[in-house]
C-alpha cells in the first residue's frame, strides 16, 4: 500500500478470525486490529478527525495550543497528527499511567501535565476543563465532541460492513464511549437486530473511593440507548484473555483487549442459543505500551496487582 | 442463601462502614427497600427523584448492568451478588 502521509494511512485496519477464542462451534469471533494504526491504537482515527473539524470551524489556528484530557492513546494520537499539522499539543493526563505511554508522548513532543493518579480519567478531565477556560488553548474534548462519534460511524463502522456484513453482535470497551455509539449507530441502521455490547473496567476500590456522587461522569457524548448489554471486567479477566490472545492466536494486544474478549465468551453463549452468527471484538491497541507491567510475564497474582497499580484502560 | 449486595465507599457514610450487606432475594427495588429499612436515607442516595436510578449510580447484578436487564425489575436470587458503583470517566 502507497500513501501520501502517515495520516493517510490511518484506518482499514485487518479483521481476523480467532477460532480458537470461541466457545461454541456456531459462533465465530473476529477481531479489529486497531494496534496497526500510525501510533498504534484506534485514536488515530478521532484525533484526526477532531483536528480537522476544529480547522474547519475556524476555532484552531497556528497559534493555538491543543490541549486534552487523556489516560493515554488519544494523547499519544494527537500528538503525531498534530506535530504533523504544526500545532503544539499539552496532554492532561493521571500520574499512574504506564510509563510507556508518558516515554511516546514525550517523543511525539506533547507537553504533559499530570493529575492526580487517584482520581482517574475524571481527575484529567476535571483539571482540562478548567485549564481550557485560557483561551490560549483549543480544547477538542473527545468525550464531548460529536466529530470522535462520526469518525467510528463512518471509519470503523463502515469497515466492518465493508468486510462482514452478517455480523451479529460488536463487542467494544467503553471509554468515552464514541466507538460504542459511532459503530453501534452504523451496525443498527444497517441491521437493527445487531447487538452491541459494551466491556466497561472495575476499577481499583481507591478509583471509586474518592469521589462523591456529584463527580460522577457521563460523557455527553455517549448514547446509552444504543447499548444491548454492558458487562464489567476486573483486570484479572482481562489479563487472562490478553494473555490468551497472544498464545492462542498470536495477537499481541493491550490489556483492555481482554476484557472485551471475555464479555464476547458470554455474548457467544448467548448468540448461541439464537442461532448462532459472527462476533467482532474491537482490540483498541497493541500491548507494547503495556510491556512495563509484566501483564504477560508475571503469575497471574502478581501481574493483576502489578496492572491495577497502573492506568489499564 | 442471600443475596449480597456490595456498597462503595461513598454509600458507607449510611452504612457505618459496612461494605456488604446480605439481603434477601428479590428484585433490585426491593433490595433497596430492605438497605433503606436497615440504613435510614440509603433509598434517597441511590435513587433519583421519580424513583428511577440515580443517573451516576450503576448497579450490576453480578456483573451485568441491570440498566440493560429489567432495571429495578431485575431479579437477585440466591447466591447473587449486586454491585453498586458510581458512574466514572473511561480511559481515552
Amino acid at each position: 500500500m502507497k500513501y501520501k502521509s502517515i495520516l493517510d494511512s490511518i484506518g482499514h485496519t485487518p479483521l481476523i478470525e480467532v477460532p480458537s477464542l470461541s466457545p461454541v462451534e456456531d459462533v465465530r469471533l473476529w477481531v479489529k486490529l486497531e494496534g496497526q494504526n500510525p501510533t498504534g491504537s484506534l485514536k488515530d482515527r478521532i484525533a484526526l478527525a477532531l483536528i480537522e473539524d476544529g480547522e474547519a470551524s475556524g476555532a484552531l489556528t497556528k497559534d493555538k495550543v491543543i490541549l486534552e484530557p487523556t489516560s493515554g492513546n488519544t494523547g499519544i494520537a494527537l500528538a503525531m497528527v498534530a506535530s504533523t499539522r504544526g500545532y503544539r499539543f499539552t496532554a492532561v493526563m493521571p500520574d499512574n499511567a504506564s510509563s510507556e505511554r508518558i516515554r511516546l508522548l514525550e517523543a511525539y513532543g506533547a507537553e504533559i501535565v499530570f493529575s492526580e493518579g487517584a482520581k482517574g480519567t475524571n481527575g484529567s478531565v476535571a483539571r482540562a476543563l478548567e485549564m481550557a477556560r485560557d483561551d490560549r488553548y483549543y480544547m477538542p474534548f473527545q468525550y464531548g465532541n460529536q466529530a470522535n462519534v462520526q469518525a467510528h460511524y463512518r471509519g470503523t463502522g463502515q469497515e466492518i460492513l465493508d468486510d462482514l456484513p452478517e455480523i451479529k453482535a460488536f463487542v467494544a470497551g467503553l471509554g468515552t464511549g464514541g466507538t460504542l455509539t459511532g459503530v453501534g449507530r452504523r451496525l443498527k441502521e444497517h441491521d437493527p437486530s445487531i447487538k452491541i455490547v459494551a466491556a466497561e473496567p472495575e476499577l481499583g476500590e481507591l478509583v471509586y473511593g474518592l469521589r462523591s456522587l456529584d463527580e460522577g461522569y457521563t460523557p455527553p457524548i455517549f448514547d446509552p440507548d444504543i447499548l444491548d448489554g454492558k458487562i464489567k471486567v476486573r483486570a484479572r479477566e482481562s489479563i487472562v484473555w490478553t494473555r490468551a490472545l497472544l498464545q492462542k492466536e498470536g495477537i499481541f494486544a493491550g490489556i483492555s483487549a481482554g476484557a472485551v474478549i471475555w464479555v464476547a465468551q458470554r455474548v457467544a453463549e448467548r448468540l448461541s442459543s439464537d442461532g448462532g452468527g459472527d462476533i467482532v471484538c474491537l482490540l483498541p491497541d497493541g500491548g507494547w505500551k503495556y510491556l512495563s507491567t509484566e501483564a504477560w510475564t508475571q503469575d497471574i497474582d502478581t501481574a493483576e496487582s502489578q496492572v491495577e497499580e497502573v492506568l489499564w484502560w | 442463601m442471600a443475596v449480597e449486595v456490595r456498597i462503595p465507599t461513598v454509600f458507607r457514610k449510611l452504612t457505618s462502614g459496612e461494605s456488604r450487606a446480605a439481603v434477601q432475594p428479590g428484585t433490585i427495588g426491593d433490595l433497596i427497600s430492605q438497605l433503606d429499612a436497615r440504613y435510614p436515607g440509603f433509598q434517597s442516595q441511590v435513587l433519583a427523584e421519580g424513583g428511577s436510578l440515580h443517573r451516576f449510580v450503576n448497579v450490576y447484578l453480578n456483573d451485568e448492568d441491570v440498566r440493560y436487564l429489567d432495571g429495578l425489575e431485575t431479579r437477585a436470587g440466591e447466591g447473587d451478588t449486586v454491585s453498586l458503583l458510581p458512574s466514572v470517566a473511561g480511559g481515552a
